[in-house]
């Protein structure tokens, strides 16, 4: 036996907006559909810019790449702003309930004194690579052509600044909340010659003016040589030193690259296939800038891990950018 | 450094959480970095007196909004259920969601794009964060507002295809231009233009009436989107008015420069604001208060308020105020007679006020409504149900910098329009207002640009040589449908069908008429 409670039907006059049933037909469609295509200003712009004379607002020359249509690029998550704070709200929890158990438990502090500074000179200052790419993605959000590119950038712009947030809170848990190891952690990425490498790299990205070309070095090539070796192989290395609660410190890291390459891999595959000429930039792009991530990360491996621990991310790397049809250079994969 | 062994208090926790994650640079310089930061001439000697205008860490954030947004969708997914659009006032109240989606939600997502910009151009890390937050909540809002009128669209029609209208259709690129001008200024510009003068001084006359007129008419979905942006508006608002403060405190210098922007500003968003007028003394069924309370209330009272606390800084209340303040029993009349006359060229609906409606209009109007409007609106009715609806196929000569059409009139005379025109490099170009002829003056370089919709129609840019053409092709209109005379449209036959309603005798012989 089933209850049946009776309702007027009422029948719609149309199942979408215009816009979604010319992409996808007059049918039902998704939340994110609704809330991810042609919600974008395309024609008409008043004005240009005072701060790029020779182009329009929502300019697609603002990339050297070319799209026939840049919602060509969607997200396998399907993230609209709903879905992706629902996603992260739980992922916060988690990390949430990590960091009150380690507090509660002191398993910071203790660590003995040696593993508390390598941990504030070998893994905190990511802290400021992090805010790096939270302004890197914060300009891509801003330049980006077409909502479905634009706010996958803009999520993880605010990613990249939680992240920057739960590794200035392992500093924090581990000198009782005063402020004085992350101002000692600071003084590394300032200072230390191990850091400098990658402090330039940073630098020397937030000048990179080509929205597209700093996606591709920040949220592939970088982070797709950073994340594993700092999450996986480091993380595994400072297990090694007694300092495996710091794992459960990091967990979100790990969760977070994997989601992540989801979306970037869909991406770059997406964009290289559109024309010869989209993959040749982006090749040209790989040649240049990832030499300089595997440089940069240099002097951390060979303090931590050891060199080969980063080969074998570089081989990784080269295994994804190979699925795009990009070659990536040193290493063989 | 000082031996620190206290436990951080709140304010130094989140610094040390957000712009202590910043650093100064040495291998790049902070000009190559920051290029966007002194073009406008503003001076900021110290980002560090930057004072966080909330605290928010992103794990608070991320819980916070999914907490909200999950009631929030909980109420969508309800409303379609229980086809919630027949709970509402009247169908004639559609007709003002169908000017928010396609006037104010493109202006959600353009502040999205905006705010992400500015979220990377200062060298503050303390503001490029504040600046980030809005980016994030903007793009939630212009999503969420798809997601709460996607189920009348699916009942009513001029829904349909807000995005591709907000980019081309005439009115449109009043608020589209609005945006536009203040995204292709300047970051400090920018944030004086959003933050302040739109945000914190103008919202409770924009996105406020809108929600309050979804409540008084029955419309859950939109009213609940409302209630749930209303702490993210609270933090916009905040940040508005740090934002001005910081600058006004870092150098003197910068008074004069805020100055014309709070001038230019004022004077857009009121221009803007016409819009929102004529939607709460004509398109709201159950009507919430009138354009002149709410303008008393939240322009001259509030706004009184703030300026006054503003003079210290050395700002004064923004240029042609009194022209607005007089203005505020004339603009919704006029606006509303000029969209029932285009209507042939709107996505929504127009009708004359009903009986009742024209008696409200006197009441709240005591001084103008009688005197200057009533006449004419009797006269349309008139014509309309003797089966001769006005339309008006006459382009209007449109404003160059507001892109409304030249209709206001003059403070001193509301019998004789205001217009103004000055010569630049050759060519004329025509005014709605010294406001707006100011602006024009203070930067003619960026305004000669403007993509006025009647040029661009008479110069065959949009799609065809006559109005019928453009308004069905290019601005995707469905006409007889999306448009004109609400009484006898499929939207008002549904209505009519929904309630078990035969057409009223009045409204069926309007019917046959059209």
């Amino acid at each position: 036996m089933t209850i049946e409670i009776k309702t007027t039907s009422v029948e719609p006059i149309r199942n979408t907006y215009s816009a979604i049933a010319r992409r996808f037909g007059d049918k039902p469609a998704t939340r994110y559909q609704e809330a991810s295509f042609d919600i974008e200003a395309k024609t008409n712009f008043h004005y240009r810019p005072l701060w790029d004379p020779k182009r329009t607002l929502n300019d697609p020359s603002r990339t050297a790449i070319r799209m026939e249509d840049w919602y060509a690029v969607t997200d396998p998550r399907q993230f609209f702003y709903g879905a992706y704070v629902g996603n992260r709200a739980k992922m916060q929890e988690a990390a949430e309930s990590n960091f009150a158990f380690c507090d509660k438990r002191n398993l910071l502090t203790r660590l003995p004194e040696e593993t508390q500074h390598q941990i504030l000179r070998l893994l905190v200052p990511l802290r400021h690579v992090e805010l790096g790419a939270n302004m890197n993605n914060s300009k891509i959000a801003g330049d980006a052509i077409a909502t479905t590119v634009a706010q996958m950038h803009m999520f993880a712009a605010t990613d990249r600044l939680g992240i920057g947030q739960y590794l200035s809170r392992i500093a924090l848990l581990l000198d009782g909340s005063t402020g004085k190891a992350l101002d000692e952690s600071k003084t590394f990425w300032m200072d230390d010659e191990l850091w400098q490498p990658m402090r330039k790299l940073v630098e020397d990205m937030l000048v990179i003016d080509d929205w597209f070309e700093l996606s591709l070095v920040q949220n592939l090539l970088l982070d797709g040589l950073m994340y594993p070796l700092v999450y996986e192989r480091m993380d595994a290395w400072l297990g090694e030193q007694g300092a495996e609660d710091v794992s459960l410190l990091t967990e979100f890291q790990r969760d977070w690259f994997k989601e992540s390459q989801r979306w970037t891999n869909a991406m770059i595959k997406t964009v290289a296939g559109e024309s010869d000429g989209n993959r040749e930039q982006l090749q040209s792009w790989v040649t240049q800038w990832e030499p300089r991530a595997y440089e940069a990360l240099k002097p951390i491996a060979q303090a931590t891990t050891g060199l080969d621990a980063l080969d074998e991310t570089r081989a990784e790397l080269s295994a994804r950018l190979k699925k795009a049809g990009l070659e990536s250079t040193g290493v063989q994969a | 450094m000082a031996i620190k062994n206290k436990k951080l208090n709140l304010k130094d926790k989140y610094q040390y959480l957000t712009r202590d994650m910043a650093w100064e640079p040495t291998y790049q310089k902070k000009e190559d970095i920051y290029p966007d930061e002194r073009f406008e001439g503003i001076k900021i000697t110290d980002w560090s007196q930057w004072e966080d205008p909330f605290r928010l860490t992103m794990d608070a954030y991320w819980k916070y909004q999914a907490e909200k947004e999950k009631k929030l969708y909980a109420i969508f997914d309800a409303f379609a259920q229980n086809n919630g659009h027949q709970n509402i006032s009247d169908a004639r109240y559609v007709n003002s969601l169908k000017l928010f989606l396609s006037g104010v939600s493109p202006l959600e997502y353009a502040a999205f794009q905006g705010y992400a910009r500015v979220g990377r151009q200062f060298s503050g890390a303390g503001a490029r964060v504040a600046c980030q937050m809005q980016a994030i909540d903007e793009l939630r809002h212009s999503q969420t507002q798809q997601h709460a009128m996607s189920h009348y669209n699916k009942h009513f029609n001029g829904l349909h295809d807000a995005a591709h209208q907000h980019d081309r259709i005439w009115f449109l690129s009043v608020p589209k231009s609005f945006f536009d001008d203040a995204r292709s200024a300047g970051p400090f510009e920018f944030l004086t233009a959003i933050s302040f003068s739109f945000e914190y001084v103008l919202t409770n006359l924009l996105f406020v009436p809108f929600m309050s007129g979804a409540a008084y008419n029955g419309d859950m979905a939109t009213v609940t989107f409302g209630f749930s942006a209303q702490s993210d508006e609270a933090r916009h608002m905040t940040l508005g008015l740090e934002v001005i403060k910081f600058i006004l405190e870092q150098h003197e210098d910068n008074v004069p420069i805020i100055q014309r922007w709070i001038d230019k500003w004022f004077w857009r968003g009121f221009r803007l604001l016409s819009l929102v007028g004529m939607m709460m003394d004509y398109m709201l069924p159950n009507k919430v208060m009138s354009w002149a309370e709410a303008w008393e209330v939240y322009y001259e009272q509030n706004g009184g308020a703030l300026f006054k606390d503003l003079e210290r800084y050395g700002i004064r209340p923004p240029k042609y105020q009194d022209v607005a303040n007089a203005a505020k029993n004339h603009v919704s009349h006029q606006a509303w007679s000029t969209f029932y006359q285009y209507s042939q060229a709107t996505n929504f609906h127009t009708w004359m006020p009903e009986e009742e409606e024209m008696a409200w209009l006197s009441e709240k109007y005591p001084e103008t409504f009688d005197k200057y409007y009533r006449a004419r609106f009797e006269h349309w009715d008139k014509e309309h149900k003797e089966g001769r609806r006005f339309y008006n196929n006459t382009l209007p000569q449109l404003c160059q910098v507001c892109q409304i059409p030249v209709i206001f009139t003059e403070k001193d005379d509301p019998t004789v329009f205001s217009h103004r025109q000055i010569k630049h490099e050759g060519e004329r170009y025509h005014f709605c207002s010294d406001g707006c002829c100011d602006i024009f003056k203070n930067e003619p370089e960026k305004y000669i640009q403007a993509w006025l919709p009647v040029h661009q129609i008479y110069q065959g840019n949009c799609g065809g040589a006559d109005v019928a053409t453009v308004v069905e092709k290019y601005y995707h209109i469905n006409p007889g449908v999306d448009n004109m005379e609400y009484h006898g449209s499929p939207d008002h036959q549904r209505w009519l069908d929904i309630k078990g309603l035969k057409p009223l005798k009045s409204n069926s012989e309007k019917k046959s008429a059209a």
